[in-house]
């Protein structure tokens, strides 16, 4: 299920969220109609968590996480911290990072195995992206783009890169990523996809001006037509026992 | 083995239609961009030049009117520039569409590029059609219409012949005094010049009173007047009067005023009138000059006598008294009236100022105040003896002048309205009768045209050098004797005129 969805008449939601498989991030807006869209869709199977971080708004591209964990960049209060481990699930882990790129969103894309990450970020970076994230990271650019959180989105279903993206470039990074991938557009031709679109393995939001074409290939890549969350949860639970078995 | 790379075209969907397209700045094909956004937009498909039928000129906002062809390079560029939406995008070509002139319709292809999303340029080529509304330029509604003048200036003399306006119109043409009149119109006792600006109006006043001695007066009309802003819109009306004393007129003086003049003898004759008038006392060679200001101050210096009453006279006899001035010797004079030459010895021996130019022989032309018929006060009120029975006034070349009709040159003409009403038959031989003797008076008075221009006659020359072939007895006869005055040819201008033929005559 895809879902159209508006910050303060700005179509860039993913700036201003940011979703994964256990928890949802949102920015602390004038109204809570955008929050109420998520929590809508979300409510009663992820928490929805209000937050700033450093202050700012721009939660989706200072932060960067899965279901495992989340990184927050230096600059976030200590009281955000709190309230950040406050409100998400105990089994998820939240640690500051001292890097550089600070915009944790827009240098790093990930799933809930593997990220791509700029390939100028900090090697003890990298390390901490690993261990906190429980993934794989590979340095890559998307489209010749070192952003690669910005100009992509993926899922553990399939990923949304770049308008212009190659095909033998679409081909490494899904042999990487180990899911389908397409290039496209959102937002009526936006190709600043990181930006413009959130998803998780069941449910993407997208901004308004996305167009129902742009829809549909969102739906279809990250095969969100029938996805339920109980069914992701217990295929999920299946998997974890078996891997905690 | 070399590992060939393959290029498989990578396509996405357009977002608006989902066709696959290769990527673009707006992710979108080309059709979906174009039903979305009209670069066009803001840039009137129609519009309207005004054009002026009468100048064939067009309108360029605001206010300048230019000529120019049909499909012309600045037809197109003022066409472009009343297209207001145009400075918003980049006009890459422009051209005519091919138009039937009479269909008042210009129509105009232009080729525009825009930007329309980030980076996506679009490019587009539409049509403008341009209708041509007649409209007339202020230039030609005020030629049009006729009451569109501001200023008049009527010219009157009261004299009952032309010569003065013929004199005064060669004047004008000399100084270009007449560039600024709307119009000339023809009235009964003089002309009319009609002006755009009360200034020019002013202008063509003082002209005409350094000319010749002029009384003005000055009366305007309110037109129209607007309370709210104090502003009126007046037509002014110049009357001026010219003196109504020409060349060779006899003009009797009252004693009062004669004494103002230097004591000049009451009956004197007008020799010349410039910005002053010239009087010469023909029996005392006293000469004096009358301004305007002097004149109309009391206004009662008269014309008794004028050309119209001049008599012919034979000179039998001159004797040359002495004293001189200028051009004019005092001589007594025996004459006999051309009507009693062989009949009876009806002789004068008139006083007169002409000695240097007459001989025995010659004719001469002077009034005859035995037998004038005068109605004037102030003649009446002359003593006898003041009054000598004939005043000689010029000498006379008509026999010769009539056997030679063909002058060498000629005189340019204003252009000139005629008025409602054409001139009656008398009128016009009235009328061609003053301009010969105007031309006379030029060809016999170098003072006279020194302040006017004569052109060659090209045609003249022609005809004089076919004559003399066919007609040499006519050359014979006129060679002997006295010549008449003819203008010299190195007074005379040449015309300017744009013609090959006239080259080849000046070769030979």
């Amino acid at each position: 299920m895809a879902v159209r969805a508006q910050f303060e008449n700005n179509n860039e939601i993913g700036v201003f969220s940011k979703l994964t498989n256990s928890y949802c991030l949102v920015a602390i807006g004038g109204s809570e109609n955008f929050y109420s869209v998520f929590e809508s869709e979300l409510g009663d199977v992820i928490p929805v968590v209000h937050t700033s971080i450093a202050g700012t708004r721009i939660i989706g591209r200072l932060t960067a996480g899965n279901k495992n964990g989340l990184l927050v960049p230096s600059t976030t209060t200590d009281q955000e911290l709190q309230h950040l481990r406050n409100s998400l699930p105990d089994n998820v882990r939240i640690q500051r990072v001292e890097e550089r790129l600070s915009a944790l969103g827009n240098v790093i894309a990930c799933n809930d195995h593997v990220a791509l990450v700029h390939p100028e970020i900090d090697r003890d970076t990298e390390e901490i992206i690993a261990d906190v994230l429980g993934v794989e990271v590979f340095r890559q650019t998307v489209a010749d783009n070192v952003l690669v959180g910005s100009y992509c989105s993926i899922s553990n279903q399939g990923g949304l890169v770049h308008p212009r993206t190659s095909v033998q470039d679409q081909d490494e990074l899904s042999s990487l990523l180990q899911v389908p991938l397409v290039a496209g557009t959102v937002n009526r031709g936006s190709d600043v996809i990181g930006a413009g679109l959130v998803v998780n393995d069941w449910v993407g939001f997208a901004g308004m001006d996305t167009t129902s074409t742009e829809l549909s290939v969102v739906e279809s890549i990250f095969k969100l037509q029938d996805a339920q969350p109980t069914t992701i949860v217990g295929k999920m639970r299946d998997a974890l026992i078996d891997t905690h078995s | 083995m070399e590992y060939i790379p393959e290029s498989r075209q990578q396509l996405i969907l357009c977002c608006e239609c989902g066709t696959a397209i290769p990527p673009n700045p707006a992710n979108m094909c080309v059709n979906c961009v174009r039903s979305i956004v009209d670069i066009t937009e803001g840039i009137p498909k129609q519009a309207t030049v005004h054009w002026c039928k009468n100048c064939e000129r067009y309108l360029q906002p605001p206010a300048t009117w230019l000529a120019c062809d049909l499909e012309s390079r600045e037809l197109l560029a003022l066409c472009l520039k009343k297209l207001r939406g145009l400075v918003k995008v980049r006009l890459i070509d422009a051209g005519f569409v091919w138009t039937e002139p009479h269909s008042r319709r210009i129509k105009i292809k232009l080729t525009i590029q825009k930007e329309v999303f980030a980076a996506t340029i679009l490019q587009q080529a539409f049509e403008v059609e341009y209708v041509v509304a007649s409209m007339m330029c202020p230039d030609c509604t005020k030629v049009m219409a006729q009451n569109m003048w501001k200023a008049m200036v009527q010219v009157r003399q009261k004299v009952d012949h032309q010569r003065t306006f013929f004199y005064l119109e060669q004047l004008i043409l000399k100084h270009n005094a007449h560039q600024d009149t709307i119009n000339i119109k023809e009235v009964k006792g003089g002309l009319d010049f009609h002006f755009a600006q009360r200034s020019h109006a002013i202008k063509m006043c003082d002209f005409l009173a350094s000319m010749v001695p002029t009384r003005a007066k000055t009366s305007e009309q309110l037109i129209s007047s607007d309370i709210h802003n104090g502003t009126s819109n007046y037509k002014f009306t110049y009357s001026v009067e010219i003196i109504p004393i020409c060349r060779d007129d006899l003009v009797v003086v009252p004693k009062k005023t004669a004494n103002s003049l230097g004591q000049i003898a009451p009956l004197t004759l007008c020799t010349r009138v410039g910005n002053v008038l010239h009087l010469i006392d023909f029996r005392t060679l006293q000469t004096t000059s009358v301004t305007g200001f002097a004149y109309w101050r009391s206004e009662d210096i008269t014309p008794v006598c004028s050309m119209r009453d001049l008599k012919e006279f034979y000179v039998l006899d001159v004797e040359l008294l002495g004293p001189r001035h200028g051009r004019y010797a005092l001589a007594d004079i025996t004459v006999q009236r051309m009507a009693d030459v062989g009949r009876n010895d009806c002789e004068f021996i008139v006083r007169s100022h002409l000695g240097n130019l007459l001989a025995y022989g010659d004719s001469v032309l002077g009034y005859d105040l035995d037998s004038a018929n005068i109605n004037n006060a102030n003649f009446e009120a002359l003593r006898h003896e003041d009054v000598p029975s004939i005043v000689l006034v010029k000498k006379s070349y008509s026999e010769r002048r009539r056997k030679r009709k063909n002058r060498n040159w000629r005189l340019k003409t204003l252009d000139k309205d005629d008025g409602e009403l054409a001139p009656k038959k008398q009128d016009k031989e009235k009328l061609e009768a003053d301009f010969e003797t105007f031309l006379r008076d030029l060809e016999e008075d170098p003072e006279l045209r020194q302040n006017i221009n004569l052109y060659k006659d090209a045609e003249a020359a022609q005809r004089a050098r076919s004559a003399i072939g066919d007609n040499d007895d006519d050359m014979a006869d006129s060679d002997d004797g006295e010549d008449a005055p003819e203008v010299p040819l190195e007074e005379l201008l040449e015309d300017l005129k744009i013609d090959d033929e006239d080259d080849e005559e000046m070769d030979m």
